[in-house]
């Protein structure tokens, strides 16, 4: 059976250059960056080559970017990290309400241990206005975490003009660009940021890797004590391998930005188009200030868990924000946040597009899906013809 | 994640429908949670003669309906209603532990149909 991957916000095949441009570091290369000799001279020069990919690629300097584990360690070093480190000036935290857990989790985290937390609402496109921001914040702010785009219904919230208003307050700003590293313009200083994280796996890179960048003179307390490592603010040895993998997939990705991009929107717009032609089907998500490779649907009176086994058994890999698939008994918080009732929220369905898919498999899927979702009506005591 | 015999009732699902001069209907579930099954019950002489569903729902929730139509058809009222949501979840060979609510749900519109049947008679003989 041919298999169709779309699924890249959840991960993504790392390219070949890029495993190539890893491969010595699990081979011959395998010293400690830490060590003197030149095994370990070889490896520090590895990852300082790629710190200074990684913050030329995003505007920032070589001091100011922190390789972790991935995006959710990013998040919580950037949020945890930061609320430790000036609780004495105060202890209000803000986020928006379709944050990735990543971030949500931290924040509500920091709740129990005594912070204060105001999660700013969404409009029904998923928008954070930075009007809700500034009401938000108050003289006791110290950090306040928007994500740049949302992963699951793809909006673009407005980044620049959030952290003007964050700025003129004095509190700091952690954006979380998982989604649109590699995609977007993530310069920071044209963002305007503090602080933002990214992983390299949603990026064709490697999984188990991901970037913080930290403005210079923000400080932060450390997650994980025990070396010298990454500025004494993350101790361990470095993932050598996987640091390059980073560095070699942001710079990649960089390449042929554009034309991916405008690629992939044609894509996207195609399935849209296709999509809303099924009956009772809404479109979720901003369609102006919309990822290029995210497609987030509902159809009525289905639930998203027997979409996605349907899908699976014709070879098409996507995901949904159903509670079932979602681990509790409540659908997508990103969807009930943009006012979507519990019932609609249960039959999303996500397409995520990335390289490897084509025209081809726009129709293959476009194909598949009235069937599908027919069918499944056909089966529900909430569907009448 | 689901045995084959849950792919199996999930894909070709048994029973799929409704009965049009059905004596018994049972409905649980919301759809708040995701999860809503109908059953119609065709009862002769005390025994199930007759059963469909529709259910709107998970994989898990799709099979443990269609299951329970192959279980409790040919059966008495009185032998249907002690299935069990267990036996349900053991025909399917098994179902993951997040989804053993489903089996739940399953057993629940059984005895809601013979419930509703039950008081179908005793309103029709009263009259």
């Amino acid at each position: 059976m041919n298999e169709i991957y779309m699924d890249h916000a959840a991960t993504t095949p790392v390219r070949q250059e890029v495993v190539e441009a890893m491969l010595p570091f699990f081979g011959s290369e395998y010293g400690n960056p830490s060590s003197v000799y030149g095994w370990g001279r070889r490896s520090r020069q590895a990852l300082d080559q790629a710190r200074d990919k990684v913050s030329e690629l995003i505007g920032a300097e070589a001091s100011e970017i922190i390789f972790t584990s991935g995006g959710s360690e990013g998040a919580n070093l950037a949020i945890k990290g930061v609320a430790w480190a000036y609780q004495t000036k105060g202890k209000h935290i803000v986020s928006s309400a379709v944050e990735h857990h990543a971030v949500l989790d931290s924040v509500l985290w920091l709740k129990k241990q005594g912070f204060e937390v105001t999660i700013v609402p969404v409009d029904e496109e998923g928008m954070v206005s930075p009007a809700e921001v500034e009401k938000a914040l108050r003289p006791d702010t110290i950090l306040v975490s928007i994500m740049h785009a949302n992963n699951e219904v793809g909006t673009i919230q407005p980044i620049k003009e959030i952290a003007e208003v964050v700025r003129g307050h004095g509190a700091f700003f952690h954006t979380d660009a998982v989604q649109t590293a590699g995609v977007l313009d993530i310069n920071v200083a044209e963002l305007g940021v503090d602080l933002l994280s990214l992983s390299a796996h949603k990026l064709y890179g490697p999984k188990g890797v991901g970037a913080l960048y930290v403005r210079k003179g923000v400080r932060l307390d450390p997650l994980i004590h025990g070396g010298a490592q990454e500025r004494r603010r993350r101790a361990g040895t470095e993932n050598v391998a996987g640091i390059v993998g980073l560095a070699k997939a942001l710079e990649l990705a960089h390449l042929d930005r554009d034309e991916e991009n405008a690629r992939l929107v044609k894509l996207r717009d195609r399935l849209l188009e296709g999509l809303q032609q099924i009956p009772h089907t809404k479109i979720n998500g901003s369609l102006v200030h919309r990822l290029p490779n995210n497609v987030n649907v509902c159809f009525q009176y289905i639930e998203g868990e027997s979409m996605l086994l349907n899908l699976d058994l014709r070879g098409i890999a996507a995901s949904s924000g159903s509670a079932c698939t979602s681990g509790s008994l409540d659908p997508s918080h990103v969807l009930l946040a943009m006012g979507l009732t519990h019932e609609i929220a249960h039959g999303s369905l996500r397409l995520t597009l990335g390289r490897d898919n084509n025209e081809a498999d726009i129709d293959f899927v476009l194909q598949e899906i009235p069937v599908i979702v027919e069918r499944l009506r056909e089966m529900s005591p909430l569907y009448q013809r | 994640m689901y045995s084959d015999k849950v792919m199996d009732h999930f894909t070709n699902p048994r029973n799929v429908g409704e009965i049009s001069d059905a004596n018994g209907i049972g409905e649980v579930g919301n759809a708040r949670c995701g999860d809503i099954m109908k059953l119609w019950i065709k009862v002769e002489d005390d025994v199930i003669t007759d059963i469909k569903f529709k259910t709107f729902g998970c994989g898990a929730a799709i099979a443990t309906s269609s299951v329970i139509t192959e279980m409790a058809i040919g059966k008495t009222i009185d032998e249907a209603e002690q299935i069990t949501n267990k036996q349900v979840a053991e025909e399917l060979h098994g179902l993951p532990s997040v989804k053993m609510h489903c089996s739940n749900l399953a057993a629940e519109a059984l005895v809601a149909a013979i419930e509703d049947y039950r008081k179908n008679v005793a309103a029709n003989s009263a009259s």
